[in-house]
């Protein structure tokens, strides 16, 4: 056993879980706020990516001016599809919403393809490139800035719905929708708000992917990952999709360096079965008890 | 206006088809499909036969999806069980080929029974992402394992039928569309038993079902066994089609289609599943021949499978959000109309 290499492995597969607890968290504010399940998470990910790319490249704007561009862009979008398509669906069981997030990751995947082809793209660099250090390991510029890129958004997003009067709202919302409509909250808006801030984190976070390893319209596959880091953690848990994240990060990262590349997908899908077998809820998950 | 549809015994509100004028239809219909393959030519034999392998995967899905209301979207990780089974059959021992069929079907059966296990326990969309998963994992057996030949997969030879070989849309258009005929009635039938009104009291509801003295898991697991059958016979016609089995062949898209289908078609109906199924397998076709015919030729068709994924999603959305029970609820509207007239519905 090569504690070094162990140490290395396991300190890369955190800063890869820091970017699916950023995603997982815009998932879970969508969830928690309006109850649908956005399967296609991945896609807005990936729409937050190539925005940034056709701000960055085709229009050569600089980059800190860019990367605030693509994430207005992707809030503008996650306002589009809540009135268009979450909005009517009020009400509705929640598989038809859920069905349509399905769509709607259909349609992204076309209008990227349409506009920009199916190749895989590269992102201009924004990281800085000298290696970092942690004690003796090594760890990738991009991963480690990305990772730390990730951290602060989601502190700020954390404080932000601490105080924020918005973000008291949207917890309002999310913890009685009746009892929040009669304090005065307008539960619609709080609905489009959930969205818009959800595909900005998503865009933040897929910026950050993008520059780790390149944009193509298959990115949305990461979001199979946040799926399961959600699950893992607990469909309504912010503190679960931290750790899920950082936990899925971690198995991922084992799996590929000791068992090869294509045993990655599969040992997160195993841990996924193995939570959802002994607490289908999640870890942090609220064990919602029915009754008639 | 139709009138005389009185009916004076339980037998015959029962009945599976209750008029004179529908039984008329059914029957013009079936010598159609009959004649149809001595008239069209191989393009739109090919087309018939897989949109019949597509209605019997996704009847399949219906009576898990609509009927019983378990989301799956492993559907096509239980053709794929089926289609593997009747290759392997096929090829090692050279079995009948309905018997390949059914086994490639009690196959996926009893995987679809493994992975309904957790159906008790998680419900709703966990159970949905508890599917992807099964069928994640489905693929990579059917990549790693050395019965199933890895990435390159099997080719299997065709079936036989008395020494005449059915390698050609014509001849096995004489095998898929009977098997989906029947499997259809079977589906039909279903839901005039006690087995398919336990599914629907569980989709309603299924606490206030196990209270009325419904076993949920037994008929859970029942529901999810039956949808995974019909997705492995659905699977082996699919293998003697295309007569190659790889583990890209099912992939988690073609779960989406069928789900895509029932909800277009309208879930919850055996004519739901058919008219999706249809619908869905015929669009992309469409919209190829749509591109045709646009001026500029061949540099639009780089845009041609871009744009089915777009219509694809966008089928999804508008039929949820415009018409949530599917096609079905239009022929139904339709119909209405005609037995109504001349007076307004």
């Amino acid at each position: 056993m090569d504690w070094a290499y162990l140490f290395e492995i396991a300190l890369t597969g955190l800063a890869g879980g820091g970017l699916y607890a950023l995603a997982a968290l815009a998932f879970v504010l969508v969830y928690k706020a309006t109850r649908v399940v956005n399967i296609a998470i991945g896609e807005m990910l990936m729409m937050g990516g190539y925005l940034f790319f056709a701000f960055a490249v085709s229009f050569s704007l600089p980059v800190w001016l860019a990367v605030p561009a693509a994430v207005l862009g992707c809030g503008l979008l996650g306002a589009i599809i809540e009135r268009t398509m979450i909005r009517p669906l009020l009400g509705e069981p929640p598989i038809s919403a859920f069905m349509v997030t399905v769509g709607l990751a259909s349609i992204l995947v076309g209008v990227v393809e349409v506009i920009w082809t199916a190749d895989q793209r590269r992102l201009p660099e924004f990281f800085p490139n000298q290696p970092v250090m942690v004690g003796d390991a090594f760890l990738a510029p991009k991963v480690a800035y990305g990772a730390l890129a990730a951290m602060v958004l989601i502190a700020a997003v954390l404080l932000l719905f601490r105080f924020w009067r918005g973000g008291v709202a949207l917890r309002a919302t999310a913890s009685d929708q009746g009892a929040a409509y009669m304090m005065g909250i307008a539960v619609p808006k709080v609905f489009s708000l959930a969205w818009v801030v959800s595909a900005m984190i998503a865009a933040v976070a897929g910026i950050v992917v993008g520059a780790i390893g390149g944009i193509s319209s298959s990115m949305g596959v990461f979001g199979l990952s946040v799926l399961v880091v959600v699950i893992v953690g607990g469909l309504d848990s912010v503190l679960g999709a931290l750790v899920g994240g950082l936990f899925i990060g971690l198995v991922e990262a084992l799996a590929g360096a000791y068992l090869g590349g294509e045993y990655k997908l599969l040992a997160t899908f195993v841990v996924l079965v193995a939570v959802l077998l002994v607490r289908p809820y999640g870890l942090f998950g609220t064990h919602e008890i029915e009754r008639l | 206006m139709r009138i005389g549809t009185l009916k004076e015994s339980y037998v015959a509100d029962a009945a599976l088809f209750d008029s004179r004028t529908q039984k008329a239809w059914l029957a013009i219909g079936a010598a159609m499909l009959a004649c149809f393959p001595f008239v069209a030519s191989d393009y739109w034999l090919y087309l018939a036969c897989l949109v019949a392998i597509n209605i019997a995967s996704s009847t399949g899905l219906n009576i898990l999806t609509g009927y019983t209301g378990l989301v799956s979207l492993g559907q096509a990780a239980f053709m794929g069980l089926g289609a593997y089974t009747v290759a392997i059959l096929q090829i090692r021992f050279g079995t009948p080929f309905l018997l390949n069929i059914a086994a490639g079907g009690v196959v996926a059966m009893l995987g679809g029974i493994v992975v309904g296990l957790p159906s008790l326990r998680v419900k709703g969309l966990y159970l949905a992402i508890a599917t992807i998963a099964a069928s994640f994992i489905a693929h990579f057996l059917f990549a790693n394992l050395a019965l199933t030949g890895g990435t390159t997969g099997l080719s299997l030879p065709p079936a036989s039928l008395f020494g005449t070989a059915l390698d050609t849309s014509f001849r096995l258009y004489w095998l898929i569309v009977p098997v989906t005929i029947l499997m259809l009635l079977g589906a039909a039938n279903l839901f005039r038993t006690r087995v398919g009104r336990a599914f629907i009291a569980i989709r309603d509801r299924d606490i206030s079902a196990e209270v009325l003295g419904i076993p949920l898991l037994r008929y859970k697991l029942l529901s999810f066994g039956l949808s995974s059958f019909y997705a492995g016979v659905a699977g082996g016609l699919w293998a003697y089609f295309f007569r190659v089995v790889t583990p890209e062949s099912f992939p988690l898209l073609m779960s989406i289609f069928f789900l895509a289908a029932i909800i277009v078609g309208g879930m919850g109906t055996i004519l739901g599943g058919i008219l999706g199924a249809v619908f869905m397998t015929l669009v992309p076709e469409v919209l190829k021949l749509v591109f045709e015919l646009l001026p500029g030729g061949h540099e639009m068709t780089v845009f041609l499978s871009p744009v089915r994924t777009v219509v694809f999603g966008l089928l999804i959305v508008g039929f949820l959000v415009f018409e949530p029970h599917g096609l079905a609820e239009v022929w139904r509207r339709i119909r209405r109309f005609f037995h109504l007239w001349p007076f307004r519905n």
